[in-house]
């Protein structure tokens, strides 16, 4: 037992206050020793213990009729018929990222994989939602996103998975704290499907996977859970480092133990290590566990007991295993040349033992370490003036419309993401309908696991509009994938999503978060999508200020026939345009005012039932082959996605658009809600006939090789080989 | 015909080969430690990152049990095609000339690629026509072709040059736009882009279904 002079100074460097440290005392009686207080500091920090967040993120919808698992398990699970599942969960990996952005981003990809296999399902794709600073202004920022899309690259490539989709944004406040989230996605009967919960007291517990070695020691609680500051590099050696060669074994390895019904339960290591997959095992499953550390293969000599238990040693994995088929899985994981030790065992006393060579070390109460985190309130409060400042100008507010679509094409946010993809392997796995830069959400067919429709899924979050608005900006995320699924005709069945905020115990990031998550709930009890799991990423911020707030939304949905799914450019020459939705366009909160160096201060309300019926109609006509494209209005408005429909499909447009109110915000005015969508002429018309209430507009023809737009009093326009340049060489000239 | 496709620890493509042989004839699995090759007619070292590929793309594969077998295969002329990681093993493993070197980017790069069919009188071409271009995808970061200048005048002489990339589609610098090759024999070709992943419309195209085509007619009827 250490003395109450050196612990009580401890308990402050890893993370945990006078009152947490106290309460501690009381659960367990008397003072925790080091490998106790090691154990609770993490799993009482934010990124296990969720203490700031889990009241709120307790008032999201959770229920649906295609959820198969829900939150609290390693991923989040939907039915998507033929008798399959398909299971997600979006993570992030941001402070890892922002101190070693290749290994950061690479683990990244490597713990959302291991989320996915830990409850048997094969992981068929990843997406990846990333925020950096002014890549035109900041040397580093370009570097995080270089070395960031190349660790990537390097792990989704190197393991098999595709990566399909996913979208790239840069704003200064991000200059410090880089975003880096990754969402996978598996398949698998659902029947295969495993909950992690220990069960079966005498079983063994078994480690599978990588030795164990001081990387990443104390990173949910150094990294993820304190903001960054100026000494970055002194924090290098908690980064972890990826081998996607051990996880590719060990992933086979897990799914033929499953498949062959060997395993009791199974969960990765994640942040936190052995400590919170032990914790949480024996938690769910109303057991005890005992650990001895001394069998747990290392990778360098001389490790302490609290080491072990903390590692954040990437690719390995911890099962419950049968005393019968101990062999058997021993034997399995020989075959994969996957390590496999015996290391503890299941208990009926519901605490968590910590022996070394048979000695106990630390003895938790396993309720206290999962269930007792304080969650605290937070106080919100709006700030009274705006927190973020204005952006830099980059526009001038004389310029004509034609200068202003270029700039926007040409602005990094906007401009063609080419230069990312094409470092990812989208098509391994054969499913893959539609890949990134090809349609507004990626498509993967059911057909490789046996099923006859198809999944679509898309990622979106736009943390400038969340700025400018919590609640809308959060509520239009959902929106916004909604959409991206509805333009391939596919129906939500459910969401994930990752909170990356600053720092919230302090009263405006509480209200950035409280607002957002009112706007998230919102949105998803309006559309009917569940939130089936998801993650938190706080204290986003240093001595520069917060990030902008951002709520990353990841949603799955499903399609009856990939064969019918609409191309994101126009298609034939003569096809009819139409705009469809129920949408308020504004400038506030735009891609152009940020050129201008405006921010905005609230963004238009939302009709969320009016979007439901939007969303309806724009599926409808996707899954009837009435149409030939979709896109919906995003980032720069109308103009940019005529412009984008344009490139993609090699060819013009004349627009004529003239509702009855409407000024300069017609071309370039952002919100959620609007489809371009294109066909043959009698075929929009019909489906202006099914619009009903929904808006709908017939505002033009495909053709030629120039866009020309006339809305309201403005004129644009540009040949489409001029777009296309600007679009496609700003990303790959800003890097050269 | 049956074709067998190799796994080895760290192949990626490996069932996505076997589903693309399936469509023209029977096939199945090999593992890296079996040295029964359970009668197949024809051999493919798929793609991916065979051991990790830590080292070197495709230098410890070579050294795998299966390999002993698949080059006794070879030597008495079956056919072994090699995609991709593959293709760098046959190389390593000396059932291929030349050598396979980091992309002149050195980037990973996926890309859709228009290949020229320079040879269509090989088992993996016969029902293409010389002069035939396939849309198939590539996706690497060690594919640029390497061989000395003399043995490359050597193959394009005996027409072991199968396979180029299309005018202004070589991403990866290899030497004279070269995407696949033979052996001296014939019997053994290695390209990089994936034929696999171009069976299907729904994915992409269905070129890369010519090349298991004219395999599996290759190994019912040898020409």
């Amino acid at each position: 037992m250490s003395a109450v002079g050196t612990t009580d100074a401890r308990h402050r460097e890893l993370g945990l206050t006078d009152s947490e440290y106290e309460l501690i005392c009381e659960h367990m009686g008397r003072e925790p020793n080091e490998v106790e207080l090691a154990v609770f500091s993490l799993m009482w920090s934010e990124h296990c213990g969720y203490k700031h967040s889990k009241k709120l993120l307790r008032t999201l919808p959770t229920e649906g009729p295609a959820v198969v698992m829900g939150p609290g398990e390693n991923a989040g699970a939907v039915d998507v018929g033929d008798g399959l599942a398909v299971a997600f969960k979006v993570e992030s990996h941001n402070h890892p990222s922002a101190v070693e952005p290749f290994q950061g981003a690479a683990t990244g990809v490597g713990g959302i994989l291991r989320d996915v296999f830990a409850i048997g399902a094969r992981p068929i794709a990843t997406l990846d939602s990333l925020r950096f600073g002014e890549i035109s202004d900041s040397e580093r920022s370009r570097f995080l996103l270089d070395r960031a899309v190349a660790g990537i690259g390097h792990y989704g490539n190197s393991i098999g998975v595709a990566t399909v989709g996913g979208e790239i944004a840069f704003e200064q406040p991000y200059e410090h704290n880089c975003l880096v989230n990754a969402m996978c996605l598996g398949i698998a009967p659902r029947e295969r499907l495993i909950r992690s919960a220990a069960a079966g007291v005498g079983n063994h517990l078994v480690l599978l996977g990588a030795l164990t070695g001081r990387d990443g020691i104390g990173g949910a609680s150094v990294l993820a859970s304190a903001e960054l500051g100026e000494d970055e590099e002194s924090k290098r050696p908690s980064v972890q480092i990826g081998d996607p060669f051990e996880e590719k074994k060990l992933l086979e390895c897990c799914l033929e133990l499953l498949d062959r019904g060997l395993l009791a339960s199974l969960q990765d290591l994640g942040a936190a290590g052995l400590t919170s997959s032990s914790s949480e095992m024996a938690s769910k499953g109303e057991v005890g566990i005992d650990i001895d550390v001394s069998k747990v293969p290392l990778r360098e000599a001389g490790m302490e007991p609290f080491e072990i238990m903390i590692s954040e040693s990437q690719e390995r994995m911890l099962c419950v295993v049968e005393p019968a088929r101990l062999d058997e899985v021993l034997a399995t994981c020989a075959e994969w040349e996957v390590r496999a030790t015996t290391i503890g065992e299941v208990t009926s006393t519901r605490r968590l033992r910590v022996l070394d060579d048979g000695d106990v070390v630390g003895d938790m109460p396993v309720e206290a370490l999962v269930e007792e985190c304080p969650l605290y309130d937070l106080e919100p409060e709006r700030p009274p003036a705006p927190i973020y400042p204005e952006p830099r100008a980059r526009l001038s507010a004389e310029a004509s419309p034609e200068e202003a679509l270029l700039a926007l094409l040409r602005s990094p946010g906007i401009a063609s993401k080419r230069w990312a993809y094409e470092q990812y392997d989208s098509v391994v796995g054969s499913r893959t309908v539609r890949r990134a830069g090809s349609s507004d959400a990626a498509v993967l067919m059911l057909a490789p696991d046996g099923g006859t429709g198809a999944i679509a899924v898309a990622i979106d979050g736009n943390g400038r509009r969340v700025a400018v608005d919590p609640y809308t900006g959060a509520a239009e995320a959902v929106l916004e994938c909604a959409f991206n699924l509805a333009c391939a005709g596919a129906e939500p069945l459910g969401l994930t999503n990752c909170l990356n905020f600053g720092n919230p115990e302090k009263p405006h990031i509480a209200w950035q978060l409280t607002e957002a998550v009112r706007g998230l709930g919102d949105a998803c009890r309006a559309l009917g999508v569940p939130v089936v799991g998801g993650n938190v990423s706080l204290y986003n911020e240093g001595s520069e200020g917060p990030i902008y707030p951002s709520p990353i939304v990841g949603m799955v949905g499903s399609l009856p026939d990939p064969a019918r799914v609409p191309a994101m450019g126009f298609a034939r020459e003569g096809d009819a345009i139409a705009l469809i939705g129920s949408f308020t366009h504004s400038l506030p909160g735009s891609e152009l005012w940020k050129l201008q160096g405006r921010l905005g201060e609230s963004l238009p309300e939302l009709d969320l039932d009016a979007h439901g019926e939007a969303l309806r109609v724009v599926r409808e006509a996707a899954r009837s082959g009435l149409i030939a494209s979709a896109h919906d209005i995003s980032d720069g408005g109308l103009a940019c996605a005529l412009a984008e429909c344009c490139i993609a499909g090699g060819m013009g447009a004349r627009i004529d658009y003239h509702p009855d109110h409407g000024g300069p915000e017609l071309l370039f005015g952002e919100g959620p809600g609007g489809v371009v969508v294109s066909g043959a002429p009698e075929a929009i018309a019909d489906l202006g006939e099914m619009a009903g209430e929904v808006g709908f507009a017939m505002i033009g023809h495909a053709g030629g090789d120039r866009l020309e737009i006339a809305a309201g009093a403005a004129r644009l326009a540009l040949p489409v080989v001029e777009l296309r340049t600007v679009w496609e060489h700003a990303i790959p000239d800003l890097l050269s | 015909m049956k074709f067998g496709v190799i796994r080895f620890p760290g192949s990626c493509d490996e069932v996505d080969a076997l589903h693309a042989c399936e469509r023209f004839g029977d096939a199945e699995l090999l593992w890296h430690h079996d040295r029964d090759l359970h009668g197949v007619d024809a051999v493919v070292v798929p793609g991916g990152f065979s051991y990790g590929d830590y080292l070197r793309a495709g230098a410890i594969a070579r050294f795998s049990p299966v390999m002993e077998s698949v080059a006794g295969f070879a030597r008495e002329g079956g056919p072994v095609l090699g995609i991709c990681n593959g293709f760098q093993v046959l190389c390593e493993a000396g059932l291929l000339p030349g050598a396979l070197l980091p992309n002149k980017t050195l980037r990973f790069v996926f890309r859709q690629v228009d290949l020229v069919v320079e040879n269509a009188d090989t088992p993996f071409t016969r029902v293409c026509a010389q002069g035939d271009v396939l849309s198939i995808p590539a996706k690497h970061q060690t594919g640029c072709y390497y061989a000395p200048e003399p043995l490359l005048d050597e193959l394009e002489a005996n027409g072991q040059l199968v396979l180029r990339y299309a005018p202004g589609q070589n991403f990866n610098g290899a030497l004279r736009d070269i995407a696949g090759v033979t052996n001296e024999a014939g019997n053994v070709m290695g390209l990089m882009p994936h034929p696999e992943h171009a069976v299907d419309p729904l994915t992409g195209s269905v070129d890369g279904g010519r090349i298991f085509e004219s395999l599996a007619m290759a190994a019912a009827v040898p020409a």
